[in-house]
């Protein structure tokens, strides 16, 4: 302290500085994160949302925790208690107390409200975030560690929902657990052993509410709190990702500083979801269980499904042909009707979402670090992988939703399965084809723009006779953004045999990593030159009077800022 | 006199009269101990030729002129009792506008004195189902409690676990009951109209139906829906929507607000 403080105020406030600094480092603390700077796009927000409806489900769920009864002892439920259509009926007591802290408990069901639809969100807007960084290929070096925690993430937020929907013990979430304890029973030879380590003997039993209880309001949540610690640690030690832009660059981090702007953007951030989803609590009644009573091993109500997030599995079940179960020699039941639906096919998913930023970083050999983002564009066929992925994730869904789809469309439910069927196989390859001759076509256009500008619909005779339409040329930032990025080309791995005529070693490991490569960069536009764009203004100069003056103005900070962009990239 | 009762026993005429007595006491016993069509006997005579003419100008092109039905385009009505008529003429499905997999419930054609004296005409045909009584239907006397038990064991499979309706095979469906008047609940079970199953008294018996009706009511109650807005109560797909729609697209549209502010 270089000056004494002077108001009681100001040396209070120094004396509390004082005191945390030397004690546990807070002024290197704040120093370090108070300027640390954030780029400024909505897209980067997808991940707050995500965090804040974490910490709304923290708080809800431990309002619910104090008064839900983690038990599947058998009561009758009291004749004076609502609702009345659950009065004397015999329930488990988990049901009977959330009916309880539904309806008896003041404030309960808004509660059970808000916790339920944070729920729905955190992982609508963890699968949103995932698609944004998917999409911008923020998973690049040195963010592959990142994307699998957050995978990891995403599968924990999916345990986190499975167990919590099926605490209340209604008739929904048990069905939802016959399913999982069938899914169980599918594996080979382990099967039953599994369903019976789970369940604690045979279905239901009495002790699977209790462990699903310890599993959702302790293990998951803490697993999930420690990886959202190392998700966000990650992204300070990496500094945030920007998109491209005059200025920004690998080595920079373009936007604002933490404190203030950001304090006040992402904390008045957090009150908005807590807000959109309180008024969703208190105005959209969600899972009333009351409406399905308690479980029952025997009763399965029309239009039983998952929340949206387990709905593709629903619907890998609804789709698999029963005619694939089958008795082996020996006695042996293998239920792939099962297995490829419950196993196999998320398997697929998941496994091709958790490696991904290895694989491409395999067939493009890019071992630099990557901190400016990719426009999806710019990279046809990772965009177009990432929504042939989602596309089987939807129709999954959709297949999940087929009951709901036939009433509400007044459609035949075979039918819409049968076109699902056809769908899930051929509509990935389709969505992928033509994503990526859209992101090609698209490009295309960009280069379009940044040689001949934009129509400007002005057509101007010349005293010849001859017409053209004036085009307006691009500013200087708008180029930037169309021709800074650097399209990866398909692997060169030289010829089979060395310079002495020897066959080289691993060739064809290195053949086949080149036909991944292919696959992946072969087709690609690339951007415009600096001096494919000092061509095209030249021609352009010849005939076009009108605009001369304009493109000769221009012709030199561009041509320079591109120079400087293209070294600036390598 | 003994001796005269023991030739008429040996007369050829004995037998027939024997087999008349016997039938008569099976049928005197069968009308004293069978439930009674309780609103069967109420029809008046005119009713039944008002009903009789409504049915051949409006049902007999498909039903034929006695109600005996025509192979492979409409059953025969006789003996589907009262209850069957009413249901399937006051939902609107009959008369049938067009084929379809089923026959869709629409705003009913005839009016309810009309209903009845169709309904009257056709359980003269033969002994069927009647109607139920007002008191078989009221839904303040039926314990809601029971009647979620019986429903959802019977019922939600096919009609959702509140009666919201659902799927069935083929394009057909189970309709949504939350329209249904409780004396057409009460006939659809009792008389199974299209692909649902009969529920006659012995496997939901007259008061659990009541009990059913009292749950299916209880959906109407103006607090039925302790949490807002109930969605279609079709369960998790609906609330899966609108947290991608509202909750998504709320958030995102605040997240651009955020994030254009100040660039």
């Amino acid at each position: 302290m270089a000056s004494a403080p002077t108001t009681p105020a100001a040396k209070l406030a120094a004396g509390t500085g004082d005191f945390f600094d030397t004690r546990i480092g807070a002024g290197k603390l704040v120093k370090e994160f108070a300027r640390k700077v954030f780029p400024d796009h909505w897209s980067f927000m997808l991940g707050e949302i995500a965090l804040y409806s974490f910490i709304v489900l923290l708080l809800t769920g431990t309002f619910l925790a104090v008064f839900f009864v983690p038990s599947m002892t058998e009561v009758h439920y009291p004749e004076d208690a609502l609702p009345v259509t659950m009065r004397g009926v015999e329930m488990s007591e988990a049901f009977a107390s959330t009916l309880h802290l539904s309806f008896h408990v003041r404030g309960g069901l808004l509660m059970r409200q808000i916790h339920h639809w944070a729920a729905l969100l955190f992982m609508a807007s963890i699968v949103t975030h995932m698609m944004r960084i998917f999409f911008t290929g923020a998973f690049r070096k040195p963010r592959e560690l990142n994307w699998v925690v957050g995978f990891t993430l995403m599968i924990l937020g999916l345990l986190a929902g499975f167990t919590g929907y099926s605490l209340p013990d209604d008739v929904l979430s048990g069905n939802g657990l016959r399913i999982a304890d069938g899914v169980a029973k599918g594996i080979p030879i382990i099967g039953s052993y599994v369903s019976f380590l789970l369940f604690g003997g045979e279905f239901p039993g009495t002790v699977i509410i209790p462990r699903l209880f310890t599993a959702h309001i302790l293990l998951v949540p803490g697993l999930i709190l420690a990886l959202v610690a190392v998700h966000l640690i990650l992204v300070v030690v990496h500094k945030h990702t920007q998109y491209p832009g005059p200025g920004r660059t690998n080595r920079n981090v373009v936007g604002y500083p933490l404190f203030p702007v950001y304090m006040a953007k992402a904390g008045g951030f957090f009150f908005v979801v807590f807000g959109v989803l309180a008024i969703m609590g208190a105005t959209l009644s969600i899972n009333s269980i009351w409406n399905y009573g308690p479980y029952d091993p025997s009763p399965v109500s029309a239009g039983a499904q998952p929340d949206w997030y387990m709905l593709f599995l629903e619907g890998a079940l609804r789709l698999m042909p029963g005619q694939t179960e089958f008795v082996t020699w020996g006695g042996y039941t293998v239920s792939l009707n099962i297995l490829v639906p419950g196993v196999v096919v998320p398997g697929i998913l998941f496994t091709s979402l958790a490696v991904y930023p290895f694989l491409e970083q395999w067939a493009s050999g890019d071992k630099r670090e990557h901190h400016l983002l990719d426009r999806p564009r710019n990279v046809p066929t990772r965009t177009g992988v990432g929504v042939a992925i989602l596309t089987a994730f939807i129709i999954l869904a959709l297949a999940g939703s087929n009951d709901i789809i036939a009433t509400h469309f007044h459609l035949s439910i075979n039918e819409i399965t049968w076109v699902f069927r056809v769908l899930f196989l051929v509509g990935p390859f389709i969505a992928f084809m033509v994503t990526k001759r859209m992101c090609l076509a698209l490009q295309r256009r960009d280069r379009e723009l940044v040689l001949h500008g934009y129509e400007t619909g002005r057509v101007v005779r010349f005293a010849s006779g001859e017409y053209i339409e004036v085009h307006q040329p691009l500013t200087d930032a708008e180029r930037w953004v169309l021709v800074q990025h650097e399209p990866a080309r398909p692997l060169e791995i030289g010829s089979a045999e060395n310079e002495r005529g020897v066959a080289r070693p691993g060739y064809k490991k290195l053949q086949r990593r080149q036909k991944v490569s292919n696959f992946f960069f072969a087709d690609r536009v690339e951007p415009v030159t600096p001096a494919e764009l000092a061509h095209a203004h030249d021609s352009h100069g010849a005939s076009a009077v009108e605009g001369a003056d304009d493109h000769a103005s221009l012709a030199r900070p561009e041509r320079e800022s591109l120079e400087a962009g293209s070294g600036a990239q390598h | 006199m003994v001796k005269a009762l023991a030739g008429a026993r040996r007369s050829r005429f004995a037998p027939v009269l024997l087999m008349l007595l016997a039938l008569l006491a099976v049928g005197g016993v069968y009308a004293i101990a069978a439930p009674t069509p309780a609103a069967a006997d109420t029809s008046s005579p005119d009713q039944i030729a008002e009903g009789q003419k409504l049915f051949q100008a409006n049902c007999a092109s498909c039903h034929g002129m006695s109600a005996e039905g025509r192979d492979g385009i409409a059953p025969s009505l006789i003996g589907v009792g009262s209850a069957a008529v009413h249901f399937q003429v006051s939902t609107g499905r009959m008369p049938m506008a067009a084929s379809a997999p089923q026959a869709p419930a629409k705003p009913p054609q005839f009016t309810a004195a009309q209903t009845k004296a169709l309904a009257a005409w056709v359980a003269t045909l033969g002994p069927g189902p009647s109607s139920p009584t007002a008191e078989q239907v009221d839904a303040s006397l039926g314990d809601a409690a029971n009647g979620m038990l019986v429903f959802r064991t019977n019922c939600a499979m096919c009609h959702n676990a509140i009666g919201a309706g659902g799927a069935l095979s083929q394009g057909k469906f189970a309709p949504s009951l939350f329209h249904t008047t409780p004396q057409q609940i009460y006939e659809a079970m009792l008389t199974g109209p299209q692909s649902m199953p009969v529920f006659n008294d012995a496997n939901i018996t007259p008061e659990a139906k009541r009990d059913v009706i009292a749950f299916l009511m209880e959906q109407r109650a103006d607090n039925a829906s302790p949490g807002g807005a109930n969605l279609g109560a079709i369960g998790p797909v609906s609330e899966g929507m609108w947290v991608w729609i509202v909750g998504m697209g709320a958030l995102i549209a605040a997240a651009v607000w955020i994030g254009a502010k100040s660039s």
